[in-house]
């Protein structure tokens, strides 16, 4: 780390998470997070309104938190990165407005980015600098994407995505139906170890012959949610008692199945040897395991950040508004929106 | 002093400076759908035209709604933040209270008891009530124009809800959004300790949503299967 390297500070509130961070170069100083999460548990799934009105009251005292985590002062901020989209639209505002009000009053420069792009970035802080291209499996509650990413300050292209519900979706939803907590990806994790992933074979969803040729890349996770729940339902109506860990282990073996045999076809034919995973179901442990053994077998580097890095937090906003910088890349204007639809090709903000 | 007024309570996002003895920069931008993009520009657009840097800002006065909250948020995490980054005191306003303020200050509600009714959207208004000499007689309530009651929505009404509901309303008054100028002089006012006639005073920058989010908890799991009768004892 260089101390010539400006001091990033990023902030991330596209979701439920209020997370910020400070980096300088590729050097994680410090972070704090604040979570809605327990807020939301009662409504099974993240209420746009709760999410907002905890991301105002959450600010200043997280800001206040990573720069003591940091060791350093507001005054030493040489640049703000905010998350300008996709995520809710009234929570992302809060954090954008948030930014903007700390550019303004300590006249740096602020970078709107891409979420999805930071979910990339971050991996930096862990694994150093990013080959080019890298092939990016992002996967969370909100979004599944097989990113190509030769540059990721400038050239990020989606090879695919899920075209209904996000593999964290899936979780949180079957999570729901076999009576696990909100959020459920954990839950389900911990229920699969002990059960067989092979007991009952779910739909690998959007990967026939034809699937193949017009959603190559693509995912599907709403089929499986429902081949589940009818599985269960059949049993439940026959009287029978549901095998709760053999369902979550073959439920999750489908998820993670399809995401790595499509990651690692990506690999192959965009001759990529690197591949990270990043977003909040790359925490899961069947995924990584299935990953790297995979990537193994193919001769392809696996980079997976921890656990912290890889679900929603303000690091990898700083992570990427450092990259930004270091690359000479135009900062944002004070008038930047955030934008719910940001497109992933996006990595800044149109100002 | 130097104090920064703002206010994104309505369709207006508003900024002013004040000196103490005067406002010395002002703007205003009406755009209901873009409290975000705009308020950074306006604040910055102000301290410009006051010749002030931000750093020599000593006091935050922000309106704490009642409010469309998504555009309300914007101003109070602005104000928040700009003070914790400049360690100052931000204070927040009852923006109806701003609201009737400027109106006294313009003549538009001479002597009387008079309210103030803004926009709520949903067909709905934020509703307050002022004695005659503009101190707030309760906490402003949400509700439709039907509801208010007759004597208050027949007598002289301030605001944006007064006018979008002219048929309810049938003495509405200027003016109908808050300006930042407005709100930093009752805010001066008020720090003085000169709170007559300034509604309640100034509070914590804490909004007035007035309304809970649109949420209800998790019922039973939905189906998949379609229900079918079960032979014997089962459920139906």
């Amino acid at each position: 780390m260089s101390r010539d390297e400006p001091l990033v500070l990023g902030i991330e509130t596209s979701c439920d998470e209020t997370g910020v961070g400070l980096v300088r170069g590729t050097t994680l100083l410090g972070e704090s997070l604040a979570s809605s999460a327990p807020e939301h548990a009662r409504f099974g799934g993240v209420v746009p309104e709760v999410a907002s009105r905890a991301h105002l009251e959450a600010m200043v005292p997280t800001i206040t938190r990573a720069c003591e985590d940091a060791g350093v002062v507001l005054r030493d901020v040489d640049a703000v990165a905010v998350t300008a989209g996709p995520g809710l639209a009234g929570a992302l505002l809060v954090g954008v407005a948030a930014a903007k009000a700390l550019a303004l009053t300590l006249d740096v420069p602020i970078y709107g980015v891409n979420h999805l792009a930071a979910h990339v970035a971050v991996d930096q802080l862990q694994h150093g600098p990013l080959p080019e291209p890298t092939l990016a499996l992002l996967v969370s509650g909100g979004h599944s994407s097989l990113l190509l990413v030769p540059d990721v300050t400038s050239d990020v292209r989606q090879l695919g995505a899920s075209i209904d519900d996000a593999a964290g979706e899936a979780f949180d939803k079957v999570a729901r139906l076999l009576g696990m907590p909100f959020p459920g990806g954990p839950y389900v994790d911990r229920a699969a170890r002990e059960g067989d992933a092979a007991y009952v074979e779910f739909p690998r969803g959007l990967t026939s012959q034809r699937d193949m040729s017009r959603h190559r890349f693509d995912f599907s996770f709403s089929g499986l949610k429902t081949a589940v729940a009818r599985w269960v339902e059949t049993r439940e109506a026959a009287g029978q008692p549901v095998p709760v860990a053999d369902v979550a282990a073959s439920f999750q073996e489908a998820v993670v199945d399809v995401l790595t045999r499509k990651a690692l076809l990506a690999c192959r034919e965009h001759s990529v040897d690197h591949l990270v995973i990043g977003g909040g179901v790359a925490a899961n442990s069947r995924l990584r395991a299935l990953a790297e053994e995979r990537c193994r077998a193919a001769g392809v580097t696996l980079r997976v950040p921890r656990p912290a890095l890889c679900t929603d937090n303000g690091a990898m906003v700083a992570a990427l508004g450092a990259e930004l910088i270091a690359r000479g890349r135009t900062p944002s204007a004070l008038s930047l929106p955030a934008d719910s639809a940001l497109p992933v090709t996006d990595v800044t903000a149109p100002s | 002093m130097l104090l920064l007024a703002l206010d994104t309570s309505s369709a207006a996002i508003t900024a002013a400076v004040h000196d103490g003895r005067e406002v010395v920069g002002e703007a205003t931008r009406v755009d209901a759908r873009a409290h975000g993009e705009r308020l950074a520009p306006v604040i910055a657009q102000v301290l410009a035209q006051a010749g002030v840097r931000p750093a020599e800002l000593t006091v935050i006065a922000v309106g704490v709604g009642p409010g469309p909250f998504t555009g309300l948020r914007v101003g109070l995490v602005t104000a928040r933040t700009m003070a914790y980054a400049l360690g100052i005191q931000a204070y927040g306003v009852c923006s109806l209270d701003a609201l009737a303020w400027q109106a006294r200050g313009d003549g538009t509600v001479a002597g009387g008891p008079f309210a103030v009714a803004t926009d709520a959207r949903r067909r709905e208004v934020y509703l307050a009530q002022y004695d005659s000499d503009g101190v707030r007689r309760d906490r402003p309530d949400v509700l439709r124009p039907a509801d208010v009651a007759e004597a208050v929505r027949t007598g002289p009404v301030v605001g944006e809800g007064a006018a979008r509901y002219p048929e309810w309303f049938t003495d509405a008054r200027a003016p109908r959004l808050v300006g930042g100028a407005a709100l930093a002089s009752y805010a001066v006012e008020a720090l003085a300790g000169d709170a007559r006639g300034a509604g309640r005073g100034l509070g914590e920058p804490v909004p007035m949503y007035l309304r809970r989010p649109d949420v209800s908890p998790a019922g039973a799991r939905k189906r998949v299967l379609p229900e079918t009768p079960v032979a014997s004892g089962g459920r139906s």
